[in-house]
């Protein structure tokens, strides 16, 4: 059952890449392919990865209404792109060679992400509530910055920032894809790998550590993989808070189990299907551009409002 | 596989919550754990399974430290059911019950797992309610399951946490009957250590009883000798009757 229900989400991966790829195409169809090819890659990866981190993070953290994002991963980001616009100035910033920029996101994202889970966690896994908090507050000090800085800033400048911190799908460069893609393939699949621990981890830590599993090191190595999915991700698109809260929320709801092993694999092809599917209809349907990323976070505020709600009840 | 501690002591916060606690616990029957509130019997017990690290003394499983055991092994060793039984993920009966066999297995299961869960089921009469969500069940039934958890863990000895105390008499006796049958069993005989409130539960069921007042040993002995009405009033600090009906005791605040 759980099996047909993987194809069945592989399947609709499938046709929407089909579609996205093929959908009036024109001559000169090799160029035209490798452009969508790129943009196809780009959205997989991130749509995958964030899927699959979600899943993680809310395993850790024992809640199934929270996201990475929580910890203040988009916050850090945008102060990084106010910050380096600030000193370099816009020219500057637009002048960056991307894949330094990649990798110097990358590394300070990640950095933060272990830095904060391994000073929280130090007394072992049950501080993952504390460690949250202490991302939220420092995700509101972030932005709070960002703002004062931007404020600093020219009007032209202020619009680099802007574009540069909301997710965009249509400008990735190609020379990033290669690295991301195999961060990102490695860091997914050594969490599929972490599955059957994983299961037994979402029973709660005295439950786990009584059957034996090394609770904090399981914990501590999937947190170090969503840092991992989060920053690269990340740093390729920009910030998407809710995708995954979609993902993740949909992959529990569709293959009914509480299996890793299928929901990890689930949540990704889920995550890869909502960005094709959405940027194809803004694409070449609606004939819009580069909106998919509200339009996500729109989709996915009301999904968190309506479990909330559900949860009250 | 005796099960012993020596002069174990733990301290939170500073506070110590059990002092010098020195226990022999010989292998099968039912030894039930009885005190006031805040006497430290799931401490006790937390200790026991490995859970908390003493501030002094040690626990030793058939001589050897708990603290130098494997977490993989101890928990092929003893069971634990604890008072908590908040599960996130979405859980059939089956589901949990297999749990209960990650330690043989580490999430490859055989054929011999698999026999394992099915013979939980049985045992615990879980049949009707093995396709059912956890969510969907009473707290009774839930508790069951939990309990099914973790004889299906197959180990030695089977630590408890309270496990009647969502219980109708009903339920909490054929649960102690299991128990006690499984304590009997010969070669495969469990033993079972559990914290419980219900003292006439206990002198029917139980084999041992560990009395604990103010985080020490208050008395420890055969359920028989040991049940008094002075010796459970000094332990209660409350006035306690022994009655006898039927040729049992029945002990009860007076």
């Amino acid at each position: 059952m759980v099996r047909h229900r993987l194809l069945f989400l592989s399947l609709g991966l499938g046709c929407f890449t089909l579609l996205f790829l093929g959908w009036h195409l024109r001559t000169p169809v090799g160029l035209i392919l490798s452009l969508r090819a790129e943009k196809l890659a780009a959205l997989v990866l991130v749509g995958a990865a964030v899927g699959n981190a979600t899943v993680l993070f809310q395993t850790a953290a024992q809640n199934r209404l929270i996201t990475p994002g929580i910890v203040g991963f988009d916050a850090l980001f945008v102060f990084l792109q106010t910050m380096l616009v600030l000193i370099l100035g816009g020219a500057g910033y637009s002048g960056l060679s991307p894949l330094p920029k990649f990798a110097v996101e990358t590394g300070c994202l990640v950095l933060a992400a272990t830095a904060l889970f391994a000073a929280l966690l130090r007394k072992g896994a049950e501080d993952v509530l504390r460690m949250i908090l202490t991302g939220v507050i420092l995700g509101v000090l972030l932005r709070g910055l960002s703002g004062f800085a931007q404020r600093i800033l020219e009007p032209s400048e202020f619009a680099v920032v802007q574009q540069a911190s909301i997710a965009s799908f249509g400008a990735v460069d190609a020379r990033l894809l290669p690295i991301a893609g195999a961060a990102l393939v490695i860091a997914m699949a050594l969490s599929w790998r972490l599955s059957p621990r994983l299961d037994v981890a979402a029973l709660g830590r005295t439950k786990a550590q009584t059957l034996g599993l090394p609770f904090d090191r399981t914990i501590l190595a999937g947190l170090s993989l969503v840092s991992v999915m989060v920053a690269v991700a990340t740093a390729l698109v920009g910030p998407v808070t809710f995708l995954g809260l979609l993902a993740a929320n949909l992959a529990y709801r569709l293959t009914d189990t509480h299996r890793h092993a299928v929901l990890i694999p689930a949540a990704a092809m889920i995550g890869a299907t909502i960005l094709i599917a959405g940027q194809f209809a803004f694409e070449r349907v609606l004939g819009l551009q580069s909106s998919l990323s509200v339009v996500v976070e729109f989709a996915g505020g009301l999904l968190f409002l309506a479990l909330v709600l559900r949860r009250d009840r | 596989m005796t099960f012993e501690t020596c002069n174990l002591s733990i301290t939170r916060d500073g506070v110590p919550v059990l002092e010098g606690i020195d226990l022999s616990l010989p292998p099968g029957g039912i030894t039930a754990i009885i005190g006031p509130n805040g006497a430290g019997k799931s401490t006790l017990l937390h200790a026991m399974a490995g859970l908390l690290s003493p501030h002094a003394g040690a626990v030793r499983l058939n001589g050897r430290d708990l603290s130098g055991i494997q977490p993989g092994e101890r928990a092929r060793s003893l069971a634990l059911l604890t008072q908590d039984q908040g599960v996130t993920a979405r859980l059939t009966v089956a589901d949990l019950i297999a749990f209960g066999r990650w330690p043989h297995h580490q999430g490859r299961p055989g054929h011999e797992d698999r026999a394992a869960v099915a013979d939980a089921i049985e045992t615990f009469d879980l049949g009707p309610l093995a396709a059912r969500t956890l969510d969907a069940l009473s707290g009774g039934q839930r508790q069951r399951a939990f309990v099914a958890m973790a004889y299906a863990q197959t180990t030695p000895w089977i630590l408890l946490d309270e496990p009647l105390s969502a219980l109708d008499p009903r339920y909490a006796h054929d649960i102690m009957r299991r128990l006690h049958d499984l304590s009997r069993t010969g070669p495969d005989a469990r033993s079972v250590v559990i914290v419980v409130h219900d003292l006439g539960v206990t002198a029917r069921f139980a084999d041992r009883v560990i009395g604990l007042k103010d985080g020490k040993l208050f008395g420890a002995g055969e359920t028989g000798d040991l049940m008094t009405s002075d010796w459970l009033t000094r332990l209660y600090d409350t006035p306690m009757e022994v009655a006898e009906v039927g040729g049992r005791k029945i002990p009860f605040a007076a």
